[in-house]
This record gives C-alpha cells, structure tokens and sequence, in this order.
C-alpha cells in the first residue's frame, strides 16, 4: 500500500503543470522529494525518466517514471483513492465533464495564454489573444456554476481535477496581465470564477505552491527572451 | 432498460472510428448519425456548442465530446472487455501512449501528407521516428494492450486504413513493412478483427475523399497565385 513508498517529483518552481501534481499529492497527503530541475538544464534522471518529451514534471514511484501533468493527478487519485477527498468525480458522467474541460483548458485555452506571454512588445496579436482568453474564461465561468452546483470549486467541496487543471495557471495569468499590460480577471465578466480562485489559492493544498507573480513575470521574461533569441537564430 | 447510446461522426474521421470500436469491442448496441461538417446540425451544435466537432457520443441524452475522454467514458460505463488494464501504473503508460497518438504522431503526419519541399522532408523524418517510437513500445506484443485490444491500439487505428490511404494520394512513403516491420504487422492485425473491420471505411471510398480534398486544396492553391 502507501506505505514504505519511494516517490520522487522532477520539476521546477515556475511550472503550472509541476503545481499540479504537487496539489494532488498535497491532496492526499503524501510526502515526496522534489527535485528541482534549472531552467535551460535538464538533469540525466530527467532524460531518462522521459526520453520521448524531456519535460517536467515527472513523479517517480518506486522507480517506475510517470510523464504528462493530468496523467501523474490521475495515477495519484488511484493510487492513493483512500488518502484523501478524490481529485476526479465517483459518476462516469462527471468524470467525463471534468476530463472534457481539462482538455479544453490546455489545448485550445492555454496556447493563447502563452501566445500572450512570450509576444514581443505591442504584438497586434497580443490583442486577439487576450479576447479569446476572456472568451475562455466566460465558458469556465459557465462551467464552473453548473460542475460546482453552489459549492466551493469546480470539483464541489474540496479541489477537483477542474480546479487543479485551471487553477496552475492562475498565478501565469496574472503575470501575464503585467507582462502585456492586458486585462484578462474582469470581476464582471467573471464574478464566480473571481470568487472561486481566492478560495482555490487559499486552499491547504494550494497555498504554499503558488509562486509570486513578479517572480512569474521575471522567469516569463527569461523564458521569452530565450524563445526569440532562437527564433532568430 | 438499457439508456440509448447515440454516436454523431463522420465516416472519413479516424476519431469517430475510435468511438464505435469501443462501442463494439463491449457489445454496446447504438444509433449512429453522419453529420456533413459544412451543414452542421442543429442537434450537434447542441451536443458539442464548445468546439461543434465529432465524434460526439449521447448516453441517455447526456452529451460527451473529444474522443479519448469518450473511450474513457465507454471503458468505465460498459465493463466487458476491458480496454485500460487494472494496474494504476501500467493505465498512466496507456494514457501516456494515447496523448503521444494524438499530440505528436498524427498532426505531423498529417502535416507532412499536405505540405511541400523541404517542410516536407522534415515532417516525413519527423513522423518516421515517432512511428519508431510507437514500435518500440509495441515491443513483441501482439497488440499495445497486450493479449487484447486496449486503448492504445484504439486511438492508433489511424494507422490502419487512413495512413495507407493518405499516403498514396499525398504521393509519399511513411510507414511500410519494410520501415517499421512490427507496427506494421500490428496494423494488420488489427484490422482483420472483428470489432474493428466492421468499422472501417471503404477503402476506395477513402480514397476518392481525399483525391478530392486534395485535388480542392490545389485548385484554391492555384486561385490564389
């Protein structure tokens, strides 16, 4: 069982995805060693663990590696279902909606978040961008009233995979508004979402995870600088 | 009774096709719809308002869209034949696979059938190794979910019928017993089984949709210069 258990986290410090699983451990209070991988570097047990991406975040559960960010929540909601409140809803249907909206969020949303933070200074794109990630956010503001059926977050009373899929990023969108002078948390667009991404930050399981946004928009900087330095090579 | 199961798809889609194998791997009876993707209706839109795509799968009226969260769904709601093994390590492997099918393997091999010159070459090497990749996994298995057909073999059934067909009207050579010997046995087998060629478009059929897409995409090419 869970007991006498090695698990490693590679990841680093910036990563929403990292966040996540450190959530959903946190969630079922299992303890794990964290290795920090430095940005531009990556470490021979992170080459290894994931030879087909070479990304963060990986867990290592006795050394077997598990990659790609909702896999790793999923694999610790099954693994550790008697731990802790369930990540992912008991109903097949529920179940269904929650995956449908984490994939919503990171392949259509979260592109146009990123498109937003690595643009180069007054990028007419930037604009559409911020549109579309407004637009983004009125669905899961929709979605969030009918998953959350009045309770606290997207997964009813403790934090859900929705939650955990979204909530990453929070910190990024804010950094995000800084770094392009854009407006995308409007409490009246989104007054709901608003509320539940106090209450998500907040969180036991969240608070010590979420990184300061002017330390996000320093690391963002970097990592866009980098970005252009080799699209212009 | 038993809730009606809807399936809204379109016959030339490799994801709509993923959807019924499931269904009929676990014997699940259900209504199939073809929608034209230019006169969308009214029902789908309805079913899938985010992203207005098939497959869309109705269970007892409720809606559920994007392919593999459906196979998910199918695998937990019918438990005949099992498509995700019980190990909780062994599913996030099947998981892994699936998201490596849908996030590398197909859009750039189906970038590399449409586009040109040296793009092209880059897309074909590309695919090439990520279809090496795929075999590799596949090791000496008979198929990716061992002894029987899982998930991963599922969402790889674009490699069945599509890729032949795409790459004789692309004109090019991707994956081919010589090239990847193991997948390409697998393929085989794969759709000689009865739950998936009973699925599987037409071939010719097939053919003449994308002689037709393509011969469409160069006649807006050539409107353009």
């Amino acid at each position: 069982m869970a007991g006498d258990q090695e698990l490693k986290l590679l990841g680093s410090w910036a990563s929403p995805f990292v966040i996540r699983a450190r959530i959903a451990l946190n969630l079922k209070g299992v303890g794990y060693e964290f290795l920090e991988e430095g940005l531009g570097t990556k470490s021979e047990l992170l080459l290894k663990s994931n030879p087909v991406y070479k990304q963060i975040p990986v867990l290592i559960h006795n050394g077997k590696p598990i990659c790609e960010s909702m896999i790793i929540v999923q694999y610790i909601d099954e693994v550790w279902a008697a731990a802790g409140p369930s990540i992912l809803p008991s109903d097949p249907y529920d179940r269904a909606i929650a995956r449908f909206w984490a994939v919503y969020i990171d392949d259509k949303w979260f592109p146009l978040l990123w498109k937003i933070i690595i643009a180069k200074a007054d990028d007419e794109e930037t604009a559409e961008a911020a549109e579309q990630v407004i637009a983004g956010l009125q669905l899961l503001e929709e979605a969030f009233e009918k998953c959350s059926k009045g309770k606290d977050f997207f997964g009813g009373k403790s934090v859900g995979c929705i939650d955990i899929a979204l909530g990453c990023y929070f910190g990024w969108v804010k950094a995000a508004e800084k770094m392009a002078g854009v407006k995308l948390l409007d409490k009246e667009k989104i007054p709901l979402l608003m509320g539940w991404a106090e209450r998500f930050c907040s969180a036991d399981a969240v608070k010590e995870l979420m990184p300061e946004v002017d330390k996000l928009i320093e690391h963002g900087k970097m990592v866009r600088a980098r970005l252009n330095a080799a699209a212009t090579n | 009774m038993a809730e009606e199961v809807k399936v809204f798809g379109r016959w030339t889609s490799p994801f709509c096709c993923r959807v019924e194998i499931a269904l009929r791997l676990k014997g699940v009876p259900y209504e199939y719809i073809e929608e034209d993707l230019s006169n969308k209706s009214p029902l789908l839109l309805e079913y899938n308002p985010v992203h207005k795509k098939v497959p869309v799968l109705v269970h007892g009226g409720k809606p559920i869209a994007e392919s593999l969260v459906v196979l998910e769904y199918i695998e937990e709601t019918w438990r005949r034949n099992p498509i995700l093994p019980e190990d909780p390590h062994r599913r996030a492997m099947a998981r892994f696979w699936t998201k490596f099918i849908d996030e590398k393997c197909m859009p750039i091999m189906w970038k590399s059938l449409w586009s040109e010159g040296e793009m092209q070459l880059k897309l074909m090497e590309e695919t090439k190794e990520n279809l090496s990749i795929l075999e590799r996994e596949l090791n000496s298995k008979k198929f990716f979910g061992g002894n029987s057909i899982g998930l991963v073999d599922i969402a790889a059934s674009f490699l069945s019928c599509w890729t032949e067909v795409l790459q004789e009207v692309a004109g090019i050579s991707l994956f081919g017993e010589a090239k990847h010997p193991i997948l390409f046995k697998w393929a085989n087998e794969f759709m000689s089984s009865d739950a998936v060629k009973v699925c599987l478009p037409p071939k010719d059929e097939l053919l003449s949709h994308f002689r037709a897409m393509k011969e469409g995409m160069s006649a807006t090419k050539a409107g353009q210069n």
